[in-house]
């Protein structure tokens, strides 16, 4: 386990002896926001020393996929909560969706978020765009100036809601090859699931809930990898949740379509038969699907079908969920428990070693939102971003006890293994032994640079 | 039983149990005085998020026949249109000293979260709750069928079950609680269940359902039906292309004066009509079939009383022994797929 000595004050930290993505191990000294050496027996004068015997480092966690709710419903989460979460989940970078309120869909409000961001200093927020004013579905918001503003956007989305006249999403997917963007599609074919409430099938049947077929997800999909083919343009589609949408992405990407595809964690493990509780905790959107979609979804991630795991942290205040079923909000948390329940669904399973965690936790989302400072090698010369974690840790969901405001786990109760011990954020400790230490404090001329998305090409 | 939310997880055992009792309350409901005091003192809310006068003055009827103080709270009027929760709601009944909360509700499941949550202690009876169940409309079925079907046999009604019997449901099975809850516990007793609707109105997965599925009205009367029951549809379902025409459903799916008089051709003279009401007169039933000798329609409401009368007592006069399963009959409740699947 860590611990930590004293703090000469040097910035300086050698992390000794950890399983670098799972492997042999090494040291890595982390100084001036960058990892400075790598090698064994290491040592630094004044460095302090984080003894990582039977921990595995791992590039910071990307997610490609938070609810941060601020501005609009901090009663539900703010940006301060939700990076503390992050944090203490493992990661160094979230980007935040855009249905916030007001929406994310000028460069007033992203350069809000950036700044607010930058401010807590838990993990690197990079604001989702939105794809459309208000997320009306109606008119394209200003893309171009939110991917210029100095939050640099370079992912677009109504998330919570499908870009579903086919038009609009042709344009949005053409017009973001300007600044080399992505369209995250939410795929959900609104008249298919008007009123829906769960999956459609054997237990929504016998529960009364109004059904969520797959197809209104697989329909969308195929729609859109057509479209990125026929306009060339990058897709990433959201929250994959059915064994069919697999299938149409496996095919998509053998025929050369430039998609990307994310799964959330708790499509990983959870199914439908929770639903028989009528316990909202489970109503998520897209919902819980069934065992074999579950199979289906870890084989994909596990090929490469499928490239990143987004969490989907959708955190709600206790009243949206303390209610009826078909009253409830959709949504559960997750920065917490992602990395967890992706050891215990992928790697004590056998499909993924840490090194293909690193890949689609870190290295395959980094790339999707186009972040160069992220998803890096832990190699000399690299930035800082570090994840340390415990993999024997097991520990029982609390929710009570989280950073996130949201109270709303599915895994609460749950014994899960694997436990972040440490973090680093451009070389700075955010966590130590399994807390939070201090934010990384951006000086204030930094605080109004740039995000670090690559230039337009 | 603690509560009484669905017949899915109703036991053989429990639900004889019930029949068994509302018999002996319907003996009540025939005698001069009415009334029992068994539940005196106690009180039942009926919680109604949905307007339904006919559940609601029958179980409370049902509660005031056993004695127990009766309040009647609706969600119009109250502050539940003002936005109150289902939990503030629950936990001011709870603090009022309700012994039973009756509760129908629009949203599946509501009961459930009632029962479930530790908002409110008292027993819970599902009066309905939006497209899940309506247990106490099955148990009223199932007891009208029972005692034609002992009747028919010429054996008594208390303690016997419904091995044999065969039940064709016509309409809306994918938006009725009834549908639902008559199929598990007409299972349970040991029926043998026809589902018939356009395939537009059967849920996805009922393939899995312990029972049949047609799509043909005629050809399941003339295989031999026992008891016909005709599920209430609302015209408007027209709109949302479940069907083309009302006329086109009745024609199809009804049970028009055809049907009625097929059940005499075919030499079916002991095959009961039955609707849980209100009925559509001319949409899923015609009115020489609701008025005509076969219905049971009014049988039916007479019996929701007694079986109300009897959930009340069995749930509220602390004897919660689950008694021992009987042994003549061959059905099980363990033998149903979806059960399994819990």
């Amino acid at each position: 386990m860590a611990s930590q000595q004293q703090d000469a004050g040097t910035g300086a930290y050698l992390i000794r002896g950890a399983a670098i993505l799972g492997g042999a191990p090494e040291d890595l000294l982390i100084r001036d926001g960058i990892i400075a050496e790598r090698g064994q027996d290491l040592s630094a004068d004044g460095a302090t020393v984080i003894e990582a015997a039977g921990l595995v480092a791992l590039p910071g966690m990307v997610d490609i996929h938070t609810h941060l709710r601020e501005p609009g419903r901090e009663d539900a989460e703010t940006v301060e909560t939700g990076t503390r979460a992050a944090a203490l989940g493992g990661y160094t970078a979230v980007h935040a969706m855009a249905n916030s309120t007001p929406v994310a869909d000028t460069a007033g409000v992203v350069e809000q978020v950036l700044t607010l961001g930058r401010t807590a200093g838990w993990v690197d927020v990079r604001p989702v765009g939105a794809v459309t004013v208000g997320l009306a579905g109606e008119q394209l918001a200003e893309l171009g100036a939110m991917a210029d503003s100095r939050a640099r956007v370079r992912v677009f989305s109504d998330d919570g809601i499908c870009v579903h006249d086919p038009v609009l999403m042709r344009r949005a997917l053409e017009y973001v090859k300007a600044f080399d963007g992505v369209v995250a599609q939410h795929a959900q074919e609104p008249r298919l699931t008007a009123g829906a409430q769960m999956n459609e099938g054997e237990v929504s049947a016998v529960l009364g809930l109004t059904g969520w077929p797959a197809v209104a997800e697989e329909s969308i999909i195929a729609r859109d990898v057509l479209l990125a083919q026929h306009v060339g343009s990058r897709l990433h589609v959201c929250h994959v949740s059915t064994a069919g949408s697999v299938e149409i992405i496996r095919w998509a990407k053998s025929r050369g379509v430039n998609v990307t595809a994310e799964v959330t964690p708790h499509h990983l493990w959870l199914t439908d038969e929770l639903a028989r509780s009528y316990d909202p905790v489970y109503k998520v959107n897209p919902p819980l699907r069934t065992d074999a979609d579950v199979q289906a979804l870890r084989a994909a991630l596990a090929d490469g079908t499928i490239d990143v795991v987004g969490t989907d942290h959708a955190p709600h205040p206790s009243e949206h969920k303390e209610c009826e079923w078909a009253q409830a909000a959709m949504g559960m948390t997750g920065l917490e428990t992602a990395l967890s329940v992706v050891q215990h669904t992928m790697i004590e399973t056998g499909l993924m070693g840490w090194a293909d965690f690193a890949r689609v936790t870190s290295t395959a989302p980094a790339a999707i939102g186009r972040l160069t400072d992220q998803g890096r090698p832990l190699d000399a010369g690299e930035p800082a971003n570090v994840t340390l974690v415990d993999p024997a840790a097991r520990w029982t969901v609390d929710p009570s006890k989280m950073a996130t405001m949201g109270r709303n786990s599915p895994f609460a109760g749950r014994e899960l293994p694997g436990k972040v011990v440490a973090m680093f954020f451009k070389g700075h400790p955010t966590v130590l032994d399994g807390k939070l230490n201090t934010p990384y404090r951006w000086l204030p001329e930094q605080a109004q640079l740039p995000g670090t998305a690559a230039a337009g090409h | 039983m603690k509560h009484l939310l669905s017949t899915e997880d109703l036991s053989l055992s429990n639900a004889v149990r019930i029949l068994d009792t509302a018999e002996e309350m319907a003996a009540v409901g025939e005698r001069e005085v009415k009334k029992l005091p068994t539940l005196r003192g106690r009180t039942v809310v009926n919680l109604f998020f949905e307007d339904s006068t006919r559940t609601r003055i029958s179980f409370e009827a049902a509660a005031k026949r056993l004695s127990a103080d009766v309040i009647n709270f609706s969600a119009k009027g109250s502050s539940v249109s003002k936005g109150e929760s289902l939990k503030d709601t629950a936990q001011t009944l709870s603090a009022m000293g309700a012994d039973a909360v009756v509760i129908r509700h629009w949203a599946s499941g509501a009961p459930h979260r009632l029962a479930a949550t530790d908002w409110i202690d008292a027993a819970v009876i599902n009066a309905g709750d939006g497209t899940h169940e309506h247990p106490t409309q099955a148990l009223l079925d199932a007891f009208t069928m029972r005692r034609h079907w002992s009747k028919l046999a010429g054996t008594p009604s208390a303690g016997a079950d419904l091995t044999g019997m065969r039940v064709a449901i016509a309409g809306d099975v994918l938006h009725s609680r009834v549908a639902r809850s008559n199929v598990w516990l007409l299972r349970t007793l040991g029926a043998e269940v026809t589902l018939v609707a356009p395939p537009t109105l059967l849920p996805i997965g009922v393939e899995k359902w312990p029972c049949s599925v047609s799509y043909d009205l005629d050809a399941t009367l003339a295989r031999g039906v026992d008891a016909m029951m005709m599920l209430r549809v609302q015209g408007e379902r027209m709109n949302a292309s479940f069907f083309p025409t009302t006329r086109e459903y009745s024609r199809r799916w009804g049970f028009d004066d055809n049907r009625l008089r097929a059940l005499d051709t075919l030499g079916f003279k002991d095959t009961i009509i039955m609707h849980p009401g209100p009925m559509n007169r001319g949409l899923e039933i015609s009115s020489a079939a609701a008025d005509s000798p076969r219905s049971t329609v009014l049988a039916q409401v007479r019996n929701g009383v007694s079986i109300r009368m009897a959930a009340l007592y069995l749930l509220l006069s602390g004897d919660t022994r689950e008694p021992a399963v009987r042994t003549n009959s061959t059905s099980s409740p363990s033998a149903h797929a979806t059960k399994e699947s819990h």
